[in-house]
């Protein structure tokens, strides 16, 4: 056992790859986390096979309980987008669903105690292994640039013309055009950020803490570590519904002419 | 925290992820999920027109019961006065019979007594010859008796 600040430092280092020569280690900015890669990938794997074998399952009249849960979770995707987006894109609802299943599923990982999988595969030789992929900027951003870029796109594509007015008349009115602009610039930047550095805080925050509760003498881990563990499912949720209630919202309000 | 090519990486997931949720998950299982709300409302209509059709069911019960009654009733009430009125007829006839049975009896026992009379009538004259022959053989002409003897008969 090391000291604490090392014990802390060596939880936040990822599995990385250089892409550049593929060794591990870090590469610049041609590295791979591979320990991000491999579990979002797993969990990505995890949901397309599980959805699939429901719908490809699926019973109208006598449910099974893994067709339950999935129905909940559509369902409640499906009413929320159609409560607050307007438009008539098939895309929005399916993406919805995708990002709060996996974002779901990812943070869930948190709760796996920290040292279990990074002790388990430091045996075979990996000395850092990250889990918990949404306590990671390139996790979060990868999904909010993926909805930044399509809130530009319905931008274009469904207003047109109406845009450019917009863009120069709102909020202010036509004679403050360059307020304006600069205004909804900030506005449609900002976004992104927002969306994926949320997730990125409340996961990595969440980690740390559970980091910091595992340093603790053991007799004493199982009160805060509960504690924080019961308040985290709240988190977790909270954050991949906010994730996708956002996103839903960012696409409804480029939709809509103001 | 650093910005690295981890995100193109995701990227590439999550789009895969969201296409194939897209293309293979959504559409069967919200088409079903529609399905399966359009048989619960079909069998929630079908339940209130089946109780419709109870209701109306027993309602037509009801007056078919009621109408049974009625009928019944009359019936009832035509039978008791055809008992009575075959009752009667029968009293009739029986009385009519009896009468005739009386009338006919009447008649023999009155057939019976004018032959009765008739036969005795001869019984007694023979009697009355015969006595007279005896009183005649004693002492009288016998034909001036008989005479007098059938004048005396003729009177009775």
């Amino acid at each position: 056992m090391s000291t604490a600040p090392n014990y802390i430092e060596h939880h936040l280092q990822h599995l990385q790859l250089n892409l550049t020569n593929f060794t591990i280690g870090s590469g610049g900015f041609w590295t791979l986390n591979l320990d991000t890669f491999i579990v979002g990938l797993m969990t990505a794997v995890l949901i397309g096979a599980v959805t699939r074998y429901v719908a490809v399952n699926m019973q109208v009249g006598r449910p099974g309980h893994l067709q339950n849960v999935v129905e909940v979770a559509i369902g409640f995707v499906d009413r929320t987008v159609r409560e607050t987006y307007h438009g008539k894109s098939q895309l929005i609802a399916p993406l919805a669903l995708t990002l709060f299943l996996w974002i779901f599923l990812m943070n869930t990982l948190d709760l796996v105690p920290v040292d279990f999988i990074p002790s388990l595969l430091s045996m075979a030789g990996v000395e850092h292994f990250k889990i918990v992929p949404t306590a990671d900027v390139n996790m979060t951003f990868s999904m909010s640039i993926t909805v930044f870029f399509l809130i530009l796109f319905y931008n274009f594509t469904v207003k047109g013309w109406k845009l450019g007015k917009e863009v120069l008349t709102s909020p202010f009115g036509p004679w403050l055009f360059p307020v304006n602009i600069f205004f909804r610039l900030l506005e449609e930047f900002v976004k992104p950020f927002s969306l994926a550095l949320r997730l990125f805080g409340n996961m990595f925050a969440g980690e740390l803490i559970f980091v910091l509760i595992a340093m603790l003498p053991w007799w004493s881990q199982w009160l805060p570590g509960g504690i924080w563990a019961i308040f985290h499912i709240l988190i977790i949720t909270v954050q991949a519904f906010i994730f996708m209630m956002l996103t839903i919202v960012y696409l409804s309000m480029a939709h809509d002419v103001h | 925290m650093e910005i690295n090519a981890t995100l193109i990486g995701q990227l590439i997931t999550f789009a895969i992820l969201v296409w194939f949720i897209m293309k293979y998950v959504w559409p069967p299982i919200t088409k079903a999920m529609q399905e399966r709300e359009k048989v619960i409302a079909a069998g929630l209509e079908a339940a209130e027109r089946a109780k419709h059709e109870l209701d109306a069911a027993q309602h037509k019960a009801l007056s078919i019961i009621h109408d049974a009654k009625r009928d019944a009733t009359h019936v009832i009430e035509s039978a008791h006065k055809r008992s009575a009125q075959i009752l009667e007829d029968a009293k009739e006839t029986a009385r009519e019979e009896g009468e005739r049975i009386i009338a006919l009896a009447k008649d023999e026992i009155g057939r019976e007594v004018i032959q009765a009379k008739t036969v005795l009538r001869k019984q007694l004259s023979e009697l009355a010859v015969q006595g007279a022959e005896k009183i005649i053989k004693h002492n009288l002409d016998a034909s001036l008796q008989k005479t007098l003897l059938d004048e005396f008969v003729a009177e009775l």
